[in-house]
């Protein structure tokens, strides 16, 4: 477990880092409010509806789904090639089984037009 | 002699600041190599102003974006657009503590270092993610959304490439990746060319690098994910990018090209390239896949929307695929 203490050390210190810096910012940075100034981005026209209400297209939805799934599956693939000089012959069929089930959901997804994006 | 106070927090305490000091320097100063070298690419000469030939160029800019009005749009969520930036930075930076830079030059050495370089990394999404959306602007919700699926389709293909490197090295601690290129008397670049592909597009592709830059894609989105931010925070999400940029050229590094070891490590006569020291060679690797980073950047014009999916999706993860059955039917076969 001792290994892991420098990286908590670090992850503690990484954190603080832009938390200080941006506090330190604020100290010093000059500032000039505006209600302008405040409004989003739009083009030199006032915005009429936030981005909140803004609608997007469904796919980013379906691109999340299908990550998962095959993250899910990349997860497996790991403790499976650290142990790949046990597993052997029998292990390597059984991870390309596992895998050939995957790609008949890919290829039903693709299929299904999943991919698509026009 | 020491207290185990000094073994545990002191000691690596030193280690972390200089290897963050470090890290922090080469970003800084990378930013100003990009913009010479894109310059000298495109026949002008970049910015020579600021000190020396522009030496002293980042420490302008740096100083600019610290004393810089911070603008945060009215209709924002205020404690996620703070917290978009610090989720950028953080996870960077946190994962240069597994990465050797040398023999015993390393802050600690853990078993499961690259999942754990794999995880931290995606926590970068959500700092894209949640600063586009709380923004509240149209642009940096559009960019933000894109980024995000950008970033997690590409990750499926890089963790295949990745697992393709364990089966030959069959353990996820960095260092015994590079030992095990040195036991194999090669570099994992020449049985695992296709996965150092595989790995360096979708590398560029999280680090939403040309060609891959469409979150940021200024000629439709301003610019993408953050639109809004000013100030110290932009310079968060800039220096977060570049660090990125650094930690996927070390893991390419460390994965395909022996790390600190020097070319063909164990071929008696060239030793004497053993004069340049391990830590010299690492950067120097390191350095060369930044120049191609640049390289991309001032060659290749951005894809659309809908082939940088399909790239990712069609060709990447079928690709990748293949590339893992080759790669361990080769390893059954050889050491069967």
């Amino acid at each position: 477990m001792a290994a892991y203490i420098p990286i908590l050390i670090f992850a503690l210190v990484a954190i603080s880092f832009p938390i200080i810096t941006l506090l330190i910012a604020r100290a010093i940075r000059a500032g000039s409010p505006d209600p302008v100034k405040a409004e989003p981005y739009e083009c030199g026209v006032r915005a009429t509806t936030t981005a909140f209400d803004t609608r997007f297209s469904i796919r980013y939805y379906l691109i999340a789904v299908l990550f998962v799934i095959f993250d899910v599956e990349t997860i497996f693939l790991f403790p499976w090639a650290v142990m790949f000089d046990r597993l052997a012959l029998f292990g390597f069929i059984e991870m390309m089984v596992f895998l050939a089930i995957l790609v008949v959901g890919y290829v039903y997804a693709w299929r299904r037009g999943a991919l698509e994006w026009a | 002699m020491h207290g185990p106070l000094y073994d545990l927090v002191l000691l690596p305490l030193i280690k972390i600041v200089v290897v963050l000091a470090a890290v922090l320097l080469i970003v800084a100063y990378l930013t100003f190599f990009e913009r010479k070298l894109l310059s000298y690419m495109q026949v002008r000469i970049g910015p020579n102003r600021v000190g020396p030939r522009g030496w002293l160029q980042p420490i302008a800019d740096g100083l600019k974006l610290f004393v810089k009005e911070d603008l945060v749009p009215g209709q924002a969520e205020k404690f996620v657009f703070l917290l978009a930036p610090v989720l950028i930075m953080a996870p960077a930076l946190v994962m240069f503590s597994v990465i050797p830079f040398g023999p015993e030059l390393w802050i600690t050495d853990i078993n499961i270092a690259l999942l754990f370089i794999l995880g931290v990394s995606s926590i970068g999404v959500y700092g894209v993610i949640l600063g586009g959306w709380s923004s509240n602007s149209k642009f940096s919700l559009m960019g933000g959304l894109r980024s995000a699926a950008q970033m997690v389709s590409y990750e499926v293909p890089m963790g295949f490439a990745i697992v393709s490197v364990l089966l030959m090295a069959r353990t996820l601690s960095l260092v015994g990746i590079v030992e095990a290129q040195k036991a194999a008397h090669l570099w994992y670049i020449v049985p695992g060319i296709l996965a150092f592909g595989i790995y360096f597009i979708c590398g560029v592709a999280e680090t939403n690098r040309n060609p891959f830059d469409l979150p940021e894609a200024e000629s439709e989105l301003v610019a993408g994910f953050h639109t809004e931010y000013s100030g110290m925070k932009f310079a968060f999400f800039y220096l977060g990018e570049y660090t990125n940029m650094l930690v996927v050229s070390s893991l390419a590094t460390i994965m395909f090209f022996g790390g600190w070891l020097r070319p063909f490590p164990n071929v008696a006569w060239l030793s004497f390239l053993d004069v340049i020291p391990p830590l010299v060679w690492f950067l120097a690797k390191v350095g060369f896949f930044i120049f191609v980073y640049i390289w991309f950047r001032g060659t290749f014009p951005r894809y659309r929307f809908d082939q940088l999916m399909a790239v990712g999706w069609k060709w990447l993860i079928p690709l990748s695929l293949v590339n893992l059955f080759v790669i361990g039917l080769g390893v059954l076969l050889l050491k069967g």
